[in-house]
């Protein structure tokens, strides 16, 4: 019970996002205007951030081994191509992908515990989330459950994270705090300081499953959550806004949000991702654009 | 204090002055910029440049708008392809309607009546082929086998087009490219007239993007649409330097674009077209359908 009250205490008290202040802030970093060998190198560098995801109810191991081997050579027509971070899939499908990624240096993320709702019994999250790990996924992307965090239960919702975080093992915690549905900036910033005060390794805006998605307020209040936790705990946390993101003007706004928040420490695929499918296919158009000198056209690339 | 023991006197002189009402103003006519015409609408250069043609201020397109162009005309291609040929059609007969009303317009610009006249002749001539040009082009193949083998002819895609300096030319390339369902990106060399036609297009039913027409240097943008991979065709008629002709049909050849040399300069395009000019820009697709015995 002390517990519960001190973590209510420190989420609330927690200073309040200056809504207006944030927004002029994001909106203000969307204006840069990055060129030549510098935008090359974002460009490559968001390749290697990309997620490469799809969680669709469609999805068959056919398809999902399809993007994996698309991950590991995005642009098979050019060797000095990066892979990507990571290709995320629903459970039942990391078996396939870990086939076609073993020993590539790409990571398998998979998302876990009633992904996208959250709303299952406990023991049915661990057990998804142990089998994700089991199958071979070496990321779990959790999703908080929403219902919890906005009735105040942050006990519950801190519990649940330290239950799957332990169910994880080895593999990295991705904490899913769907942004969208959370309402408030100040809700974003309570739910992330309570992720990473329950353990997450990298905390995430959206499931993608929902109207609003990723966007750069709401990126920024996470980046700031970060930096003020690793100032007071010493530990680093990674951030992965995803959903929405779709061209690669969108992707260097988000580096150079980045850079200007927290820090080159930040600008790295250990510590920050991209969740996108159809955003690859423009960094790769983008990409070849600079590297021949003429436009490209998606029919170059694999559509998915 | 009395008003007397200061030095306050009344300004108004005895006479007042003689009060004449203001000149009645003359209007200022609206001075047209004439803008560049992309998915449907008319923005000003993305570049933000602007050139003198006789005294009127035309957008210089960049390689930018080139690039917004062709975005815009491949999103309308599917569904312009994918209406009935009947419905083409219609849109082209719609266009002969309104450039015919707007016939003063371009004579006001020096386009002579004549060559308007032949223009909306034009359209309707290519709007009486728009369900025809199967049938004439196409064909069913006899084969050995139980099989019906047809040959149908579909649209190449997205077509840029050099056009040339006549206004009837620049008719005369713009619809038999679309026609058959593809869509252009438009280089036009008379930038005023090319941007009324514009407005006449935009009147006319056709969907936004399935024309757009880029004014400026064509020596500086068309490289831009020769090497672009997501052109299919690329149509030289306006290009009287053979030096560019030859790059561009280089650069072209990057994608293996579909590529129409240069005609006689000396084509002032008022004979019958024929079908070359429709047929340039078709694939033949071959269907074999069982017969089922």
């Amino acid at each position: 019970m002390t517990a519960t009250l001190d973590l209510r205490a420190s989420l609330h008290g927690l200073p309040g996002v200056d809504k207006v202040g944030v927004e002029a802030r994001a909106a203000a970093l969307a204006t840069r205007s990055v060129k030549t060998t510098a935008k090359a190198a974002a460009i490559d560098l968001a390749i290697r951030m990309v997620d490469l995801t799809t969680l669709e109810g469609a999805d068959t191991p056919g398809k999902v081994r399809a993007l994996a081997a698309k991950a590991l050579r995005p642009d098979p027509a050019d060797s000095s191509c990066p892979h990507v971070g990571a290709v995320c899939v629903y459970p039942a499908m990391v078996p396939y992908v870990a086939e076609v990624l073993a020993g590539s240096g790409v990571h398998l993320a998979s998302v876990a515990t009633a992904f996208p709702s959250g709303q299952a019994p406990l023991d049915v999250k661990l057990a998804d989330t142990r089998d994700a790990v089991a199958a071979g996924a070496d990321e779990i992307d959790m999703v908080i459950s929403r219902g919890a965090f906005l009735a105040g239960r942050y006990d519950h919702v801190f519990e649940e994270i330290v239950a799957v975080k332990q169910a994880c093992g080895d593999a990295h915690l991705k904490v899913i705090l769907e942004t969208g549905e959370l309402a408030t900036y100040d809700n974003v910033r309570r739910a992330s300081w309570l992720a990473m005060l329950a353990g997450a390794d990298f905390i995430k805006t959206s499931t993608g499953k929902v109207p609003v998605a990723a966007t750069l307020p709401v990126t920024l209040v996470m980046l700031e959550a970060v930096r003020d936790f690793r100032a007071r705990t010493g530990r680093q946390v990674g951030v992965k806004p995803a959903g929405g993101i779709k061209t690669t003007k969108d992707a260097i706004k988000y580096l150079v949000m980045i850079n200007e928040t927290v820090g080159d420490d930040w600008l790295d695929p250990a510590w920050f991702r991209f969740g996108a499918s159809s955003l690859l296919n423009d960094l790769l158009m983008q990409r070849t654009k600079l590297t021949t000198g003429h436009y490209a056209g998606p029919d170059y690339f694999t559509l998915d | 204090m009395k008003a007397a023991d200061t030095a306050w006197r009344h300004t108004l002189a005895k006479k007042p002055p003689v009060v004449t009402a203001p000149a009645a103003p003359t209007r200022l006519g609206v001075r047209k910029t004439y803008k560049l015409f992309i998915g449907g609408k008319f923005p000003r250069s993305e570049s933000g440049r602007t050139y003198l043609v006789n005294g009127d201020n035309v957008a210089l397109a960049s390689r930018k708008d080139a690039r917004d162009a062709v975005v815009a005309a491949r999103a309308a291609q599917p569904k312009w392809a994918g209406a009935t040929a009947y419905n083409r059609g219609q849109v082209l007969y719609r266009i002969a309607e309104m450039l015919e009303s707007r016939r003063d317009e371009f004579a006001a610009q020096g386009v002579p009546v004549a060559e308007v006249e032949a223009a909306v002749d034009r359209w309707v001539w290519y709007a009486g082929w728009a369900d025809k040009i199967a049938q004439v082009h196409g064909g069913a193949n006899p084969v050995a086998g139980p099989f019906f083998n047809i040959s149908a002819p579909e649209p190449t895609g997205v077509v840029a087009v050099v056009a040339p300096a006549s206004f009837l030319g620049l008719v005369s390339v713009i619809a038999p490219a679309i026609v058959t369902g593809n869509t252009v990106v438009v280089l036009a060399a008379g930038p005023q007239a090319a941007v009324t036609l514009a407005e006449v297009l935009a009147t006319s039913d056709v969907p936004g993007g399935v024309v757009n027409i880029l004014t400026g240097n064509a020596a500086e943008t068309a490289p831009w649409l020769a090497s672009h991979d997501d052109v299919n065709a690329i149509d030289l008629a306006g290009v009287t330097d053979l030096d560019l002709a030859t790059e561009l049909e280089r650069a072209a050849a990057g994608n293996l674009k579909r590529v129409l040399r240069p005609g006689d300069p000396e084509n002032d395009f008022a004979g019958d077209p024929g079908l070359k000019p429709m047929v340039a820009l078709l694939e033949t697709k071959t269907v074999w359908h069982p017969k089922g015995f």
